[in-house]
């Protein structure tokens, strides 16, 4: 049990230390974050409607949380692979499981300190106002869905083990098409007919449309003063479509990434590329 | 009688390369090969690039699977027992594999750590590894990408060490030194097998090392073993004065990098 603590915690302390020596990095994603979140909430403003700016904020803060977790997580093999160090993590005597969840939890500090920076930041933007909102129902909701979000980022992570040289693109494609789908800035019947049944697919769409609800967004006695956010018994639906999703995208995920890497050690893969 | 650290037996491993759209051809890595390097012995396997050595230091470091074949190592077959095989076993690439912005110390306590270790107790053994390697303590936390290859390579080798595996696997460790690096690492590993009688198997193409550390020397060419025996029995058997000469005659070709196929270098290597 204490090898497995230090396997798990070696993870976050290679974490903190690369984001460290890159921090001048990490400072411009988060600008950047930061300033695409707030362009986004700003159309809102200027159309001076409440209602369609609380939609786009919504949407820029979940979707930053959700991309950065998932983004995280699926790039994690291509980043080793671009430092040559994959083989001997793959090496160590360590399981995948306590090696995918090391990493995960890495990824996931890093998205919430990135969310608390673009919310702070879209507050001052905005002159958002939470009075209201039934934010405990949107903690509960995000973490039902980060254990999706880590499923999918670990079906993700697959294509780096599979391929060097397409793998990261791969993930990217992935990521862009959940962005389409799952209606993060415009309402999922807007999407032509033959992709709106993708939208099912994605965690997100749950996500956005549970958080949604909480924070009042849609809601006609919501006001910039006031937000009528639903009780979390509303959003019953979304939480246990996203918990089923949870249930089996995680142990399928790390189940995919297991065969895959031994596929990758049968047809010699792994070998260092970058 | 004592059990080889490593046995292999009829081991073999192809890799695919795709030639054009449709066309696919099979380049035999490692082909039928045989050997077992007993407890506390250095083994060398002697090969030009894209002979297979890589690729069976893979094998035998779980990276790869073999097509065929059987690998023990102390006891534990491959692939059914690779967990186990993971704990005994250190490896050195010829590519010091680091993360090049973490310092020394930061990286080596990342794989202690990853090994289960005590971060304290891994970093007293690093420490003493890096002095007998002449490493200077100021150098601990000075970036990897700041270090010359050589720094980089010794700092490779006591990560290797940090678990004081019995069996260690070298994959050309001193390929790319400068001479005084190289025989830093050499003394090191003289002297390493003598205190602690680790196995150690080792790659290289310089026959110079591998007389000098390895008490039996084997021959790879196109992924065949195709000698084996002391350097003095090999030097006996192909009637020449040098390695270097036995080697030519017992292959059919010198270890000289631009003669070899550059396709065949990279799927074998």
């Amino acid at each position: 049990m204490e090898a497995t603590l230090r396997q798990t915690w070696a993870f976050l302390f290679r974490g903190y230390h690369i984001t460290r020596r890159y921090i001048g990095w990490v400072i411009v994603f988060n600008f950047y974050a930061l300033v695409t979140s707030a362009t986004v909430a700003l159309i809102g403003v200027a159309q001076g409607n409440y209602q369609l700016t609380l939609t786009l904020v919504v949407g820029a803060l979940l979707w930053n949380y959700l991309s950065w977790l998932y983004n995280e997580i699926a790039m994690s093999i291509a980043y080793e692979r671009w430092e040559g160090t994959l083989e001997y993590t793959f090496m160590a005597p360590v399981s995948r499981a306590v090696h995918l969840l090391g990493v995960s939890l890495f990824s996931l500090l890093n998205s919430i300190l990135t969310s608390v920076i673009v919310l702070v930041g879209l507050m001052l933007f905005t002159n958002l106002n939470l009075k209201g909102a039934n934010l405990f129902g949107v903690a509960v909701v995000l973490a039902v869905s980060t254990v999706a979000f880590v499923g999918l980022g670990l079906f993700a992570a697959v294509f780096p083990v599979m391929s060097a040289e397409r793998g990261a693109e791969a993930t990217h494609i992935f990521q862009g098409s959940l962005l389409l789908v799952s209606g993060v800035y415009y309402p999922i019947d807007v999407l032509p007919h033959w992709l709106q049944p993708l939208s099912a697919l994605s965690p997100a769409t749950y996500t956005l449309s549970a958080c949604r609800k909480l924070f009042g967004v849609g809601n006609q006695d919501s006001t910039a003063e006031y937000l009528a956010g639903a009780p979390l018994s509303a959003v019953s639906h979304e939480l246990l479509i996203l918990a089923l999703m949870g249930a089996i995208l995680l142990p399928l995920g790390l189940f995919v990434f297991v065969k895959m890497e031994a596929w990758a050690k049968k047809t010699g893969k792994l070998k260092r590329t970058g | 009688m004592q059990q080889p650290a490593i046995q292999v037996r009829n081991l073999r491993k192809s890799f695919r390369k795709r030639n054009g759209f449709r066309k696919q051809s099979e380049l035999w890595a490692i082909d039928d090969v045989s050997f077992s390097v007993a407890q506390g012995e250095t083994y060398g396997l002697l090969g030009p690039n894209g002979s297979g050595k890589s690729s069976l230091i893979r094998v035998l470091s779980t990276l790869l699977i073999a097509d065929s074949g059987y690998v023990e190592m102390l006891g534990f077959t491959l692939p059914e027992q690779a967990d186990e095989v993971r704990r005994i076993i250190g490896r050195v690439s010829v590519d010091a594999a680091f993360y090049k912005k973490l310092s020394a110390r930061e990286n080596l306590l990342y794989t202690a750590l990853l090994y289960g270790q005590n971060a304290r107790q891994a970093e007293r053994r690093v420490m003493e590894i890096l002095e007998q390697l002449g490493m200077e303590n100021a150098k601990f936390s000075t970036p990897l990408e700041e270090m010359s290859r050589g720094m980089q390579q010794k700092i490779s080798i006591a990560r290797a060490l940090m678990i004081n595996p019995p069996l260690l696997l070298l994959d050309e460790p001193t390929t790319g030194l400068d001479p005084k690096s190289r025989r830093d690492v050499q003394l090191f590993l003289e002297d390493l097998q003598r205190r602690e009688g680790t196995t150690i198997l080792l790659t290289t193409h310089d026959m110079a090392e591998a007389e000098r550390l390895c008490a039996r020397i084997g021959f790879l060419a196109h992924g065949k073993l195709v000698a084996e025996g002391t350097a003095a029995q090999l030097m006996q058997r192909a009637h020449t004065a040098t390695l270097d000469d036995a080697f030519i005659k017992l292959t059919g070709e010198a270890i000289v990098e631009e003669e070899l196929s550059a396709d065949y270098a990279e799927c074998a290597d």
